[in-house]
């Protein structure tokens, strides 16, 4: 197994599970590739049910790629090969339908990607093409989603302005709101603050142990300390390969392998 | 039986949207490139037909020098000598080109490399109007104040490849100077900001470092040009004297392979020799097209490498 | 000091070359206007053509122009817009597409004369439609498709893949994604295109010729029955338009006030141009704003 200069003695790192709750997702033997390039080698994780995990490691580990490939959004662009097992199904299966899928795994992306549509249009866009007419209804989990989401003070006087006018760390909370609305399990986010100030990032924080009570979290993140603050689980990517997976305050002060002591002090590469 | 799983499982609303939307768009390419197969198609099999059913020479076609494809030669074959009209079409196209290119690269350069923001927006919106302007109104133009011009300056009727010539220029011009604009634009800045730091003038940064760098795109320019002024055939047949004769000048009246299908397409009868022969011309002016559309693509590859 | 003199004359020529093209500009609109619009009246505009006699309108025309484009945009719109989602949102990287690709630039690049000599053949004489405005219709979209379609497309690129991240990850189908997140971002552009499409339909006339066909029935404006042979929206009567009217009298009119006739139509077809080049650039602006401003609703 190449990975760089590091050794790895598999046994010890990759055995460890959750064990206080049930398993939400976990993938078995994933593998991502671009082309001929792969960019994820045996991709075995467990993800606990309502806790936040946090996949770190540097750019180009490939945390990213395994995290899109959670909810197939990597489909079109890479292939997928593995067994990503959700409710005890292969979801990574042809036969799966993505999109009923999509709706109970949910993503937030890097950069804030509301519709050019209303607020309020922003949530309930994705729960009328599902069959929810009630206007009613659709207020109710507007306002609920939007609190949820840390937002609806914020914005609840203007639901029918553009989301466009809302500054970035508000727009990512929207996108945040927009997904739960769908009422999700597992909410998957890819490094959802990085693009955002320091106040707006410690608000989505703030929201996401909130919102673990309710969903399993999933989180790519560059930034350790953010790590640190919020997860409960901690996986460490390199060059494709998952080389350590533990409870967060065990991967943070005592990390089993050189690797990732190395990334977390940074003194990495 | 958890309904999650079960949806996930089955198909939805969804995936009948996406086979709808698939099933859609894929017709309407589809029906595209059907179009465009059987444009060839059927110009092809009408064009041939001169040389297959009405025993007409390709050799007398592409050099003989005249053309009255329902009466015999001596050898009974059809009269279709189309060196006229091919001549013509060359001739038009090829001075046109000539008028226009300097025209073009100027304008392209004065955009690109002089104007304010204001001058070039300016320049955009004449070379946008200048593309909006109707082939007919042009030919009327032409006709009116061209034609005139010719006649009283050049002498001869006015009528001839120099008028056609005149007018395909102001067609051409704003075609090949938005696209030269384009290839000007992707010149790397720092190419000209190296130049023009190692003392060289403005005018010598812009003919050896920006122009060289461009040639590619600028003669791609000009073959789409050229196409331009192929394929039309209004304005042409307006100003051009529709005399399927070779042109003995710049002045005398000439025709085009556009200009004497336009006329002649109504006044011969579907299936005659006379018609067929009008149909090769058209399978001649196709070709052509495909063959500026090669160019173009010969000159990209080359351009890229 | 050679090159420096050398530089100064180079400069000014590109200057008055470019001076030069702007004033061939204005002199082409100076004299199509001057000319034309002291024919333009009420009349005019309204009354129908005269072959032999002077004082003809181009009423008619005008009409068949408009209903012409507008038959041509209802057919090209959706298929362009079908083919422009397949070649933005669905084609696969192949060798297939590629051939896809080229025969739209080669469609593209077909002298109108060729496609509209095609419709004549298929549709004028093959299938007997006669020359109708149903056939010019269609060889005006023949005409359309291609640079519909490459708007459509570049349109659609331009739209974030963001977008379409953002509506896949909510569980909506690739087609409710593209057609109710993408398309709508994408509209200024698409409309822009659409409205610049328009102008050059309206102004074609070698496409035409040979299938609307050069003569101009009378109308009857009051019956408004498509199946009446002489309503306004019969598909199936010939219709000259104003462009191919203006090659038509040039060509062989015999009416003694042909040049006037020419110049009025000229002038109108000119400001017809102007006016959609405007359209374009004002709707365009006034989506991209509405797009990214507040909404009521």
């Amino acid at each position: 197994m190449d990975v760089g200069k590091y050794n790895l003695n598999e046994n010890n790192i990759l055995n460890f599970s959750p064990e206080e709750h049930e398993i939400a997702i976990a993938t078995q033997n994933l593998e991502v590739f671009y082309g001929k390039k792969q960019a994820i080698f045996n991709g075995n994780l467990q993800f606990e049910r309502y806790r936040i995990t946090s996949l770190i490691g540097a750019s180009g580990s490939g945390k990213s790629t395994y995290l899109r490939s959670l909810n197939r959004m990597n489909d079109d662009i890479a292939q997928v090969k593995g067994k990503i097992i959700y409710r005890g199904l292969d979801v990574n299966s042809p036969k799966i339908n993505v999109y009923e899928m999509r709706k109970h795994i949910g993503m937030v992306f890097q950069r804030p990607n509301p519709f050019s549509k209303s607020i309020r249009s922003n949530i309930t866009f994705a729960l009328k093409q599902n069959g929810i007419k009630d206007k009613q209804r659709l207020n109710q989990i507007v306002e609920s989603s939007l609190k949820d989401a840390a937002l609806w003070d914020e914005v609840k006087d203007d639901l029918d302005k553009s989301a466009w006018a809302l500054s970035g760390g508000q727009q990512q909370r929207l996108c945040i709101a927009r997904t739960i609305a769908m009422k999700p399990d597992i909410l998957l986010l890819d490094e959802p603050a990085s693009a955002l100030d320091p106040i707006s990032t410690s608000k989505i924080e703030e929201t996401l142990i909130e919102l673990k009570k309710k969903y399993t979290i999933i989180i790519v993140t560059h930034n350790m300390q953010q790590a640190s603050r919020i997860s409960d689980y901690t996986a460490f990517f390199h060059l494709g390969h998952i080389l350590e997976y533990d409870k967060t305050k065990h991967l943070f002060t005592t990390p089993k392998i050189t690797a990732t002591n190395d990334y977390i002090s940074g003194n990495f590469g | 039986m958890d309904p999650i799983k079960n949806k996930i499982q089955n198909s939805s609303r969804e995936t009948r949207q996406d086979l709808l939307g698939k099933i859609l768009s894929y017709s309407c390419i589809l029906l595209i490139v059907l179009v465009v197969l059987s444009i060839f198609f059927f110009v092809a099999s009408k064009g041939i037909a001169t040389f297959t059913v009405d025993h007409g020479n390709f050799w007398t076609f592409l050099t003989g020098k005249t053309w009255n494809p329902i009466v015999n030669n001596a050898k009974g074959q059809p009269e279709i000598g189309a060196l006229p009209m091919i001549v013509g079409s060359f001739g038009v196209t090829i001075l046109a080109a000539l008028f226009a290119t300097p025209f073009a690269i100027g304008t392209a350069l004065y955009m690109t490399e002089l104007a304010s923001k204001r001058g070039e927006r300016l320049l955009q919106s004449v070379v946008e109007l200048l593309v909006g302007i109707p082939s007919v109104v042009y030919g009327f133009i032409g006709l009116s104040v061209i034609v005139p011009f010719v006649r009283n300056h050049f002498g001869g009727s006015g009528y001839g490849i120099l008028s056609g010539s005149f007018v395909l220029f102001v067609m051409i011009l704003p075609t090949i100077t938005s696209m030269t604009v384009d290839s000007l634009r992707s010149v790397p800045r720092f190419y000209k900001e190296a130049s023009l730091a190692l003392g060289a003038t403005k005018w010598q940064t812009i003919y050896k470092v920006i122009l060289r760098s461009a040639t590619s795109g600028i003669l791609t320019a000009i073959i789409f040009g050229m196409a331009r002024a192929f394929g039309e055939a209004l304005a042409v047949q307006m100003v051009i004297g529709n005399a399927a004769v070779m042109p003995k000048n710049l002045l005398s009246s000439a025709s085009t392979l556009t200009s004497i299908l336009t006329m002649g397409i109504g006044n011969t009868v579907m299936g005659t020799v006379g018609n067929n022969a009008l149909w090769s011309l058209a399978l001649v002016l196709l070709l052509m097209s495909l063959l500026f559309n090669i160019l173009v693509r010969l000159i990209g590859r080359k351009g890229r490498m | 000091m050679k090159t420096k003199i050398q530089n100064r004359i180079a400069l000014t020529t590109i200057r008055i070359i470019a001076l030069l093209v702007v004033f061939i500009l204005m002199f082409l609109l100076g004299d199509i206007l001057i000319a034309g619009v002291p024919h333009i009246s009420w009349h005019f505009l309204t009354a129908p053509s005269q072959s032999f006699t002077s004082g003809g309108g181009i009423g008619v025309q005008l009409f068949n122009s408009i209903y012409l484009l507008f038959l041509t945009l209802i057919i090209s719109f959706p298929i362009s817009l079908g083919a422009g989602i397949f070649l933005a949102e669905y084609a696969p990287k192949n060798f297939l597409t590629a051939t896809v690709r080229m025969a739209i630039e080669v469609l593209s690049s077909l002298p109108s004369v060729v496609v509209g000599l095609f419709g004549f053949l298929l549709f004028v004489v093959q299938m007997k439609m006669g020359f109708s405005i149903i056939a010019g219709a269609i060889a005006l979209t023949f005409f359309n498709l291609p640079l519909l379609t490459r708007n459509i497309e570049e349109s659609l690129t331009a739209v974030p893949d963001l977008q379409r991240e953002a509506g896949m990850a909510l569980g909506l189908s690739k087609w409710r994604t593209v057609t109710r997140i993408v398309l709508p971002e994408a509209l200024p552009g698409i409309i822009t295109g659409v409205v610049l499409g328009a102008g050059r339909v309206f102004g074609e006339a070698a496409a035409l010729i040979y299938t609307a066909g050069q003569s101009a029935t009378n109308i009857d404006f009051t019956q408004w029955n498509p199946l009446n042979s002489a309503s306004p929206l019969n598909l199936m009567r010939p219709a000259e338009t104003l462009a191919v009217h203006i090659w038509k009298i040039n060509s062989e009119g015999v009416m003694p006030d042909a040049s006037a006739v020419s110049a009025g139509s000229s002038a109108v077809l000119i400001i017809a141009v102007l006016f959609f080049n405007l359209l374009a650039r004002l709707l365009g602006n006034a989506l991209y704003r509405k797009l990214t401003a507040t909404k009521n609703r």
